[in-house]
């Protein structure tokens, strides 16, 4: 089936209330690499949903078929007109030799938004981002984290009903992180649904939804709570890294070892030595991650 | 050191293009050049006009050619042969004393004809059409053989070149380079409404640059410029849209800037060296010349040095316009599929093509 996109209003799973966007067996292969081996995502307006997963786990791909900058090889993507989307790319998107100011007169223009309205809301947008004295400064010369703020705001500042974020908080400080997360949730709240791909989980456990991809498959999708609780086995905490076939279902984790036992229920009493861990988002997608593996879930 | 030598040899050995201007390029500048490069004219294009046309053509000898006879005209259609560029000399017979007219905006072969004219004179040979006669000799459109008359109409297509493909290519990939394209891409902007956006502004600052140049040649070196501004505009025009087609082709294949300006100076390199801007497209080599008919300076050359010194009509310089039109839309209709495939990942085809470089991280 040739990809295609649909860019009308879809109804919700659900049969009813607001659209929802997202993307429904969708498929994309770079020569002999799949890319995204049938991938379903649905994005709700009000919600912001997380795609995580690891380096080449298709995360940006998909993130640019839900924003119309590649058509899947199959698979149907259900988004708004452009003029109603708002991307964020991997590369931000932003001039880095034009200043603040003139970065999001230039977005606001593309997007038809007359100039009042533009620059009463990009001086809102600035100020609660903390970039109003940044305005005259040139992008390139911002710090990493004040770049991403000004790419999310001009991927936002035509009030689009489906964002599309790549990574937004990547490489910046958790204060910039903060104020990041002001802004989409803010988005969320006016309606506007939020696809976002990140690699920090306990980010992606405060989202509405998640879809884990690995090597361009869905390992798990849904609430960052049922992830967790349809993790098969049991996790324990260990005292040093175990020898032979489990070191290869253990990892170290804030200073300590953790290892996935498939076999044994979630609260089976382990061997001597070994204590029963309660997971969390970050343990479900490395078991997730683990038992894909051949041989990961023997 | 050991380090850094083996790092550059690897980088060097997958920068194909680099590569590629280096071995290649010597070589293939070096054959074309070789051929390409020669100020020697051997052959003087010769209208004969008055009576003894006729006699005149059956008597000139080597480097003279006459091409054109009128035993029925006089100075005025002798004239015209050279304004044309049907002809590099004239000869006018009926009076007293023939007149010799030499076409200075073809200045190698002006000086060529003035040597072989005086080199005839002292060997006490026949004078230039058989007559008896010392011709009175008058060289028009540039009298004093001054070179800065032909070659500033000609400098003024290569601004247009620098201007319109090299600062063009480097515009458009710059867009690639930053990741910014993909997000034009997804942006509610047509393919049209990019490519000119891109394309107006090198056009505007093009168009700045040919009139400060112009004014400069005309108020400092003092070029004429005697022909028609708007045959020159619409020379001028026709030309920059196939020069910024090309600074659009060039960025639509290119990665960074980097490769864009080796690209851009391949294209202007041959350009200046075999358009007839330096060395007269006569004494090009047969094997050689026929690139430069490929050339968009070829035909800008002859409209401006017509246009300017001159003082040729449109209809006279129809050739280099329909060519130079034709290079266009060549050109320009490449650049436009280009672009828009450029700009539009979302067409295409199943798993052919890799996405953009700057959004590659999956």
């Amino acid at each position: 089936m040739t990809g295609h996109d649909a860019m009308v209003a879809a109804a919700r799973p659900d049969g009813a209330g607001p659209p929802a966007w997202g993307a429904d067996e969708v498929c994309v292969v770079y020569g002999k690499t799949v890319a995204l081996d049938c991938v379903t995502v649905a994005a709700l307006p009000g919600q912001v949903t997380a795609v995580v997963g690891g380096d080449g786990a298709g995360k940006s791909t998909l993130l640019r078929c839900l924003a119309g900058a590649l058509t899947p090889d199959s698979g149907t993507v259900r988004r708004p007109v452009k003029e109603r989307s708002g991307y964020f790319p991997a590369s931000s998107g932003i001039y880095p030799d034009l200043t603040v100011a003139e970065n999001l007169d230039f977005r606001a223009r593309g997007y038809g938004i007359s100039r009042q309205v533009a620059r009463q809301r990009a001086a809102e947008y600035l100020d609660r981002a903390g970039l109003a004295r940044a305005s005259g400064r040139l992008a390139g010369q911002l710090s990493g984290g004040m770049r991403q703020k000004l790419a999310v705001i001009a991927a936002m500042l035509h009030h689009p009903d489906l964002i599309v974020l790549d990574e937004p908080t990547t490489g910046v400080d958790p204060v910039s992180r903060s104020g990041l997360w002001w802004l989409i949730a803010r988005a969320a709240a006016e309606g506007c649904a939020i696809v976002l791909a990140t690699t920090y989980l306990d980010e992606a456990e405060r989202c509405a939804s998640v879809l884990v991809l690995d090597s361009g498959t869905v390992l798990a999708s849904g609430t960052a709570e049922k992830i967790v609780a349809a993790m098969p086995g049991s996790l324990r905490a260990v005292a040093a890294r175990p020898e032979g076939e489990p070191a290869a279902r253990s990892w170290r984790r804030a200073g300590t070892w953790r290892g996935w036992d498939p076999d044994s229920g979630r609260l089976d009493a382990g061997p001597a030595g070994r204590h029963v861990i309660t997971p969390d988002l970050q343990d479900a997608v490395t078991v997730a991650a683990l038992a894909a593996t051949p041989g990961g879930a023997a | 050191m050991w380090a850094m030598i083996v790092k550059e040899f690897r980088q060097v050995r997958r920068d194909r293009r680099t590569l590629a201007m280096m071995i290649v390029l010597p070589v293939l500048l070096l054959v074309v050049l070789g051929y390409a490069a020669s100020f020697d004219v051997k052959t003087i294009t010769v209208a004969a006009a008055g009576p003894q046309a006729h006699a005149v053509a059956g008597s000139l000898r080597a480097p003279f050619d006459v091409t054109r006879t009128a035993s029925g005209r006089g100075r005025s259609w002798a004239q015209n042969q050279l304004r044309d560029g049907k002809a590099e000399m004239a000869i006018v017979t009926g009076a007293t004393r023939p007149l010799v007219l030499i076409d200075g905006s073809q200045l190698f072969s002006a000086k060529a004809a003035l040597a072989a004219l005086a080199q005839m004179e002292r060997r006490g040979a026949s004078q230039p059409g058989g007559l008896a006669v010392t011709p009175t000799v008058t060289v028009l459109y540039n009298p004093g053989l001054t070179t800065s008359d032909i070659m500033i109409p000609g400098l003024c297509g290569v601004v247009l070149v620098f201007v319109g493909t090299i600062i063009t290519s480097l515009g458009v990939v710059r867009e690639r380079q930053t990741g910014t394209l993909e997000q034009l891409a997804v942006m509610p902007l047509r393919p049209r409404d990019v490519y000119l956006g891109k394309i107006v502004p090198y056009f505007l600052v093009a168009i700045v640059d040919l009139a400060i140049v112009l004014s400069v040649g005309i108020a400092i070196f003092g070029v004429p410029f005697r022909g028609s501004p708007a045959v020159f505009g619409l020379g001028a025009l026709l030309f920059l849209f196939v020069t910024l087609g090309i600074g659009v082709l060039i960025s639509s294949v290119s990665q960074n800037q980097g490769q864009a300006i080796q690209l851009a100076v391949m294209t202007l390199l041959p350009q200046v060296l075999l358009s007839g801007l330096i060395f007269p497209l006569t004494s090009i080599a047969a094997g050689v010349r026929w690139i430069a008919y490929f050339l968009p300076l070829t035909y800008f050359n002859q409209i401006s040095r017509g246009v300017m010194l001159r003082a040729e009509p449109i209809t006279s310089l129809w050739q280099p316009f329909v060519f130079l039109a034709l290079l266009g839309v060549i050109v320009v209709t490449g650049a436009t599929l280009r672009f828009r495939s450029y700009l539009a990942p979302a067409a295409r085809e199943h798993g052919a093509r890799k996405p953009a470089p700057a959004a590659q991280g999956a």
